[in-house]
């Protein structure tokens, strides 16, 4: 039987990456990686995989457009507005009971969703009490994060998103535009701390009251599920919520039996107090 | 010499449809006469509003004899199911056999793209994958169906004087030699009688 040269050169590629720089994408669900991979070979002009890998162990700055290309995820203001509708009616109850919140956006790319919290915290009356950390692996994504500074041109879809997750203002009290660019309030940021983590290799955050992750554990295997569940369970106090992307469940992981979800349409789980 | 017209679908592991604007209707048509004993799962992009609700696994499911869903990550394929692609989500086919999604940028300006379902599903299946590329008003599928064809599926285009929008199986016939150009009502008598003729 022919061997499947393809393969081979996908998992030395990725093998190269985690011996040589440390990130691990070997537990990354294959098709979307191996899109990811043949998409990077015909932008930068390679034929085969096997010759981008050689570039990327002789040359970080190869290797820096890789990690770039892999980690970048589309994602906008109020993505899935009735999660933030969710988050708005269902948990946020919960969490003004607490004197103090924090809040765990683990996976928050360029940002856009940590702004929609930030807004929704702010409206609610209880963003000076909470903490945000928001974290990803890329740090060229938490750069432009940390500016909060987007595309004027999609402010329209997202001030609709924001008008569909049930804002009580308008949305462009939250930014002001500047040339083609709208630049989010400072005051959106002030409690958000944006740091470098890799759920892959990096350990526990303590105490959190909130941890959202969305859309990331579908690029991830069976085995890298579990364990970054795993993490966000030792990581979330007793009764705190975990919010899913719409199409992420704890169904048949291994921690499914300690949380209840609260709303299963748009994925929001509570850790099941103990004791 | 006349064409036979039966397929052999016991020689194949999964179908692949693609469909755009004209979707609903020709699924419906299309889905109407397939058995309950049918052998093989049928995976599904249509395009569609990223906000659109379920009611269209609803309505098939109530047009179609076969049990019709959204597609889950991780989720086993088996025979016999219809798997729809959700609303603002890729669905690919992993190389053990189970479905996944991303939220990747959009390819031919759509999410979900045929293209992504299609090479995946190639790449998995190869020679024992049946793609199907029917009505729309783009030409997302085009390259899914070149490379089904490369890889040595079979490749069957909707004969774009029966689709609605001629434009998607007219940018894969220009693409690719398809195996076969069909009206909807052939490609139902193909499914209606898939047991009871036994060649290609």
């Amino acid at each position: 039987m022919k061997a499947d040269i393809e393969k081979i050169e996908i998992d030395l590629f990725l093998e190269a990456i985690f011996k040589c720089y440390g990130y691990d994408f070997q537990l990354y669900a294959r098709a979307s990686i191996k899109r990811r991979i043949k998409h990077l070979m015909k932008k930068n002009g390679y034929n085969r995989i096997s010759d981008m890998t050689s570039d990327i162990l002789h040359d970080p700055s190869v290797f820096e457009k890789v990690v770039y290309d892999f980690s970048i995820t589309v994602t906008e203001m109020f993505r899935d507005p009735s999660f933030y509708q969710s988050l708005r009616n269902k948990i946020i109850p919960y969490l003004k009971t607490y004197p103090f919140i924090k809040i765990w956006h683990a996976g928050c790319a360029t940002g856009e969703e940590v702004y929609s919290l930030a807004i929704l915290l702010k409206e609610e009356g209880i963003y000076n009490k909470a903490t945000i950390f928001a974290t990803d692996f890329n740090e060229h994504a938490l750069d432009v994060a940390r500016q909060g500074i987007y595309s004027l041109k999609d402010t329209q879809k997202y001030s609709t998103n924001y008008q569909k997750a049930g804002g009580k203002a308008s949305f462009s009290d939250y930014y002001y535009a500047r040339y083609n660019s709208a630049i989010m309030r400072k005051s959106l940021s002030k409690n958000v701390t944006f740091a470098n983590h890799n759920l892959v290799t990096d350990g526990v955050f303590g105490e959190m009251h909130l941890i959202l992750c969305r859309n990331v554990l579908i690029y991830f295997n069976k085995d890298l599920q579990n364990k970054v569940l795993t993490l966000f369970n030792e990581s979330l106090i007793h009764g705190g919520f975990l919010a899913l992307g719409s199409k992420e469940t704890l169904s048949f992981s291994s921690i499914e039996n300690d949380f209840k979800p609260i709303d299963k349409k748009n994925k929001i789980f509570r850790k099941i107090k103990k004791g | 010499m006349k064409q036979k017209s039966i397929l052999d679908f016991t020689k194949f592991k999964c179908i692949v449809i693609g469909v755009s604007a004209g979707g609903m209707e020709s699924l419906t048509r299309l889905f109407a006469h397939i058995p309950k004993d049918f052998p093989l799962p049928i995976l599904v992009v249509q395009h569609m509003h990223k906000l659109q609700n379920d009611y269209f696994i609803t309505h098939h499911n109530c047009t179609c004899i076969l049990p019709v869903k959204e597609a889950e990550e991780k989720e086993k394929i088996r025979s016999g199911t219809i798997y729809f692609a959700p609303p603002d989500y890729h669905l690919l086919v992993e190389e053990d056999e189970t479905l996944a999604l991303s939220v990747d940028e959009k390819v031919n300006y759509s999410r979900p793209s045929i293209d992504v379902l299609f090479e995946s599903a190639a790449d998995v299946y190869k020679e024992k994958l049946i793609g199907i590329i029917l009505t729309g008003a783009n030409n997302d599928g085009a390259e899914g169906i070149r490379i089904i064809k490369q890889k040595g599926g079979f490749t069957i285009a909707q004969n774009p004087k029966d689709a609605e929008f001629p434009v998607m199986p007219q940018s894969a016939i220009d693409l690719v030699e398809m195996d076969r150009i069909l009206s909807l009502k052939e490609m139902t008598t193909e499914f209606i009688r898939w047991d009871q003729e036994d060649e290609i």
